[in-house]
Parts: structure tokens; sequence; C-alpha cells
């Protein structure tokens, strides 16, 4: 455990000596604050139109801002995540840094889930300085704090699957490229993986649709904790991680 | 300290090493010696723990490396071919992280790691990146990161290669100093490298051990019989007579006024009887010497040799 920490410290801290991290926040934060500008404008606009014409009760700030904010943040994370993590252990097979860490008195297990937390802390970090935008909606009117909370809850879980689906294609090859290329492909399957679901027969159709990393988004968007949903995402990183673990074990096989 | 029986290793159908078998006793410097693609990496990727073998036992501090590879980690530094260096750490960041990961109480690392900067010449450019380096220096913060946990083994992978003259002289007394306190195997293909430090040489050739031995048995043990050159004002045909029946002299041949005497490994030192008897054949004597085989020469014989 104590080495998981160092491990995860170690990783954490060396993002931050590479451009990637930078590119990748400033992008992030670049896009989401554009949305929130867009997003806040259009929402101040329609609820005068209401007032105006009295049309009755508006849309609330989570309805108007808040969930279709991150709704938008699930489709960038799923574009830059795989930039955090291609280089996770694609970049230590290549430099041979890897087997310092095998070498060491540390066990696969340790070094698999303290890299894996080093980019879940670093979504973690990216995540954290978005908040800046329920803070201003929070200041300046009274938003309903609960599907806020479940939303980025949602987001995260969403973010660190994806982060799952990455370190192990970082961990398959020397190539941060192919790494990367092929985490954003998977990713991308799975959020489509439940589009052919209604054609694909009963059964089927409900494996499909229960596989899809997007179904199990929506009730923590809508403001609730289905724990089918939290399980989901729980195994999902987990066979992730397993799978990491095998690919590094088979690695000192060959 | 170090035990290896029958140890073979294939990567898919081509052996690498071959039923190996050696002993390296506690505080003894041991040199692996061997043309590249010997099995010389794969030997100390096994002992490391970083790669398991195909066949064979190998234990390292009393623990066997496959059944008890963590303890085994705790007690061998290991510097592989390729440093593993994180370019974009500082030095001593670095070798701090290396001594956590092996188990130094952190209170202690600051002290570990100052120690062992100190000792492998690094003070100066302690607090750079490592990126920033030369390769000297690189493969010296490699050198540390081995060090610095104090382990009783340590397994250096071709610990000079890419250094200048003066560090090589530097880390070759490095190595010495260690000697002692710690069991070393270093790995080389150049055979100075090993006469400069090592006790004892084990000559890997193709996934097998050739041989293994002290430096001065196994140059001793090349050079018992050879060849005398003999350089005459005349050659005589009753002076080769006297010398061909020296007892030890398996023939002579001429070549211009040049005697070249062939003497069996058994003689021994036969050189003032050959001397007598030249001028017993009146045969007046200009030159006259052995010719020594070198350790370059016997690497070379038991590396190329065919019948092993």
């Amino acid at each position: 455990m104590k080495k998981t920490w160092l491990i995860a410290k170690r990783d954490f801290r060396s993002y931050f000596t590479s451009p990637i991290a930078y590119i990748v926040t400033a992008g992030f934060l670049f896009i989401m604050g554009w949305m929130f500008f867009g997003y806040l404008t259009y929402f101040n606009l329609q609820n005068r139109q209401y007032q105006q014409y009295n049309m009755g009760k508006g849309m609330s700030i989570v309805e108007g801002i808040v969930r279709p904010l991150l709704g938008n943040m699930n489709v960038i994370l799923l574009f830059i995540l795989p930039f955090v993590t291609m280089r996770i252990f694609a970049e230590e097979k290549k430099l041979h840094t890897i087997e310092l860490l095998l070498t060491s008195p540390v066990s696969l297990v340790d070094i698999v889930i303290g890299k894996y937390l080093s980019a879940l802390m670093f979504l973690g970090a990216m995540m954290a300085l978005t908040l800046v935008y329920p803070i201003i909606l929070a200041t300046t009117g009274n938003p309903d704090i609960g599907p806020i909370v479940t939303g980025y809850l949602g987001t995260f879980l969403m973010g660190a699957s994806i982060l799952a689906v990455g370190t192990l294609f970082s961990s398959t090859t020397e190539n941060q490229i192919v790494a990367g290329a092929l985490t954003f492909a998977a990713s991308l399957f799975f959020w489509l993986i439940n589009w052919g679901a209604q054609s694909a027969g009963p059964v089927l159709g409900e494996i499909l649709q229960y596989l899809s990393l997007l179904t199990h988004n929506n009730s923590f968007a809508q403001g609730t904790l289905n724990s089918v949903d939290v399980i989901y995402y729980f195994s999902f990183i987990g066979v992730g991680l397993f799978l990491t673990h095998r690919v590094l074990d088979s690695y000192r096989w060959r | 300290m170090i035990s290896v029986q029958s140890l073979s290793k294939s990567y898919g159908p081509r052996p690498a090493i071959d039923q190996l078998k050696f002993e390296i006793n506690a505080g003894e410097i041991v040199g692996f010696l061997g043309p590249n693609g010997a099995g010389k990496s794969t030997t100390m990727k096994i002992l490391s723990g970083l790669m398991p073998a195909t066949e064979g036992k190998a234990t390292v501090a009393g623990f066997d490396v496959f059944e008890q590879p963590m303890e085994v980690k705790r007690r061998v530094g290991y510097l592989p071919e390729n440093p593993p260096l994180y370019l974009e750490m500082t030095v001593s960041d670095y070798i701090g992280f290396a001594a956590q990961l092996h188990d130094v109480a952190p209170k202690d690392v600051k002290k570990a790691v100052s120690s062992v900067v100190e000792k492998t010449g690094l003070t100066d450019v302690a607090s750079r990146i490592i990126g920033n380096l030369s390769k000297g220096y690189r493969q010296r913060v490699g050198l540390a990161q081995a060090l610095v946990h104090n382990p009783p083994v340590l397994i250096l992978d071709e610990p000079t290669v890419g250094l200048d003259p003066k560090q090589i002289i530097e880390i070759r007394e490095l190595i010495k100093s260690l000697k002692g306190d710690h069991t070393v195997i270093l790995s080389s293909h150049i055979l100075p490298e090993v006469t400069a430090t090592c006790d004892r040489i084990i000559v890997i050739s193709k996934g097998k051990i050739v041989a293994q031995d002290s430096l001065q048995s196994l140059s001793a043990r090349m050079q018992q019989g050879g060849l005398c050159n003999m350089v005459v004002k005349q050659v005589t045909d009753s002076g080769v007579k006297a010398i061909r029946e020296v007892s030890g002299v398996k023939g002579v041949t001429t070549a211009g006024n040049k005697l070249i005497i062939e003497v069996s490994e058994k003689a021994g030192d036969i050189r003032d009887q050959l001397f007598t008897a030249a001028l017993k054949g009146g045969l007046s004597v200009l030159e006259f010497g052995t010719e020594k085989v070198s350790l370059e020469d016997v690497f070379l014989q038991l590396t190329t040799r065919e019948d092993f």
C-alpha cells in the first residue's frame, strides 16, 4: 500500500514535467469555459423570454446548464483521456524504466494500482478546476446541489473507466501513439455499443444496452445514485486493471 | 551467496542459456565474460527476478529466485544494460525513489542518498535533471540506484559501457571498493574489464559455461606448453637435431633463420635445456623467447572452440 502511493505520487508529478498535461488541461478548461459561457447566456435569454411572455416557470439551472455541461464534459473526456494514459506503461517499457519497478520488492498489483491512481488523481485535479462553474452558479443563483454532486460523480466514474481502458492498452505496447489510438477506439466502442441494441433481439439487446458506458451515466445526470450503475463502472475498471495485470505478468515471461 | 543449478532459458525454440551451473561465495567479485549474445544478460535478468527461467533453480542469499522473489529483490541491487532512468527527475529525487522502492525507511532515505551520491561521484550533479546529463553520468546514476539500499548482492550488467577511460577507472575502483561487504557479479564482453576488477571469471559462450576459474589459473592453464621462437645466425642440421633431442620438444620447424620449437604441455619450463642444446649443436643464438599466450587468446580460444 505504501509502495502504491509512492508510485502514484511519482507518476502524478511526472505528468507535470511533460507538456502534454498542460496542453490537455488547458484545452479541456478552454472548451469547458466556452461551453459554460454558451449555456449560461442561452439560459439567461430563455428565462428572460419566459418571464416576458409569462409562460410560467422556465428550466432549472441544473436542467439548463449543469446537465448539458456535464454531458459535454463526458464527450471531451473521451477525446482527451487517451492522451493522459497513453504514456503510463508504454513509456516505461520503451525507456526500460519498468525494469526498476519489476526488480524492486514491489508487487505487480502495487504497480498497476499506483499507476492507475496517478491517472485518477490527474482526472480529479482536472475536474476539480471545473468546479468553479457550479460555484459561480451557487453564488449567483440557487441551483439544486444534489444532481450536481451525482452528475460530477457519474462523469468521474465514466472518466475513470476510460482511464482503465487506457492503462490496459498502454501496457500492451511500447508505442504511445498506438496506446492512445487503441484507447480512443475501444472507449468509443463501449460508448456506442448499445446503438444496435434495438434491432439485436431482446436478450442480446439487453446485454448491449447494459455494456454501454453512456447508458449508465443517465441516472447520475438525473440526480439519482443507482447501485447497478455504480457497480457497472467499478467492475468495468476492475476488469481493465485485472487485464493490465495479466498483460504485464505475461510480459515477464516473454 | 548465489547458487545456480542447471538453469536454462529459451526464447521460443532458441535457447539463450543452457544448463548453467555455478556458485558464488559471499564477498566475491565475479565476472561474466562472453561475446555479445552469449546469455550474460539473460542470466542476470533471471537472478535479479526480472524474468523467470524455463528450467532449473537459482538461489540468491539463501532465497529461491522463483519461490521468494520479493526476498531476493530486497537483497539485490541490479543495474540493467540500459540504466532504468526517469529522465524527467533530478538525480537525488530519482535515487530517493529507488531507495523507497527498496524498503529504505523514509527517515533514512536522505542519508542513504547523500552517501551513495558521494560514493558514485555525483555530488556536483545531484540536483540536476537526469535527461540533461551525459552518458557517463547517467551510467553512474544507474549504479547509484543499484547501490542505494546497500544490498548484499550486486548484479551489474556491463557497468562501464559508454564511459570515458577516466570514468571507467573510477567505476572500477568503486566496484573494487565494494569487495568484501558485497557480492558482485558483473558482465562484460571486454576482457580487460574483468581482469581489472574480478577475482574469478565465468566464461559463457552460446549459453553455456565454457570455463570458470580464477584469473591466474585460467591464464596459467593456457600458458603451459606453447611455442618457443629462436632466431639464430645460421640454421644447421646438427643444431636442429640437438634441439629435437631435448625431452619435451614435440617438433621443430624452420623459417629462414628462425626456429619455431613446439613444446609439449607436460614438459613445463624447458627454456634452459633448449638454450644449452642450441649451444651444443653449434648454433649462435641471436634471439630467444617464448610466445606468451595472453588472456585475450584464452578468451578467444574458449569462446570460438567448437568442441565444448
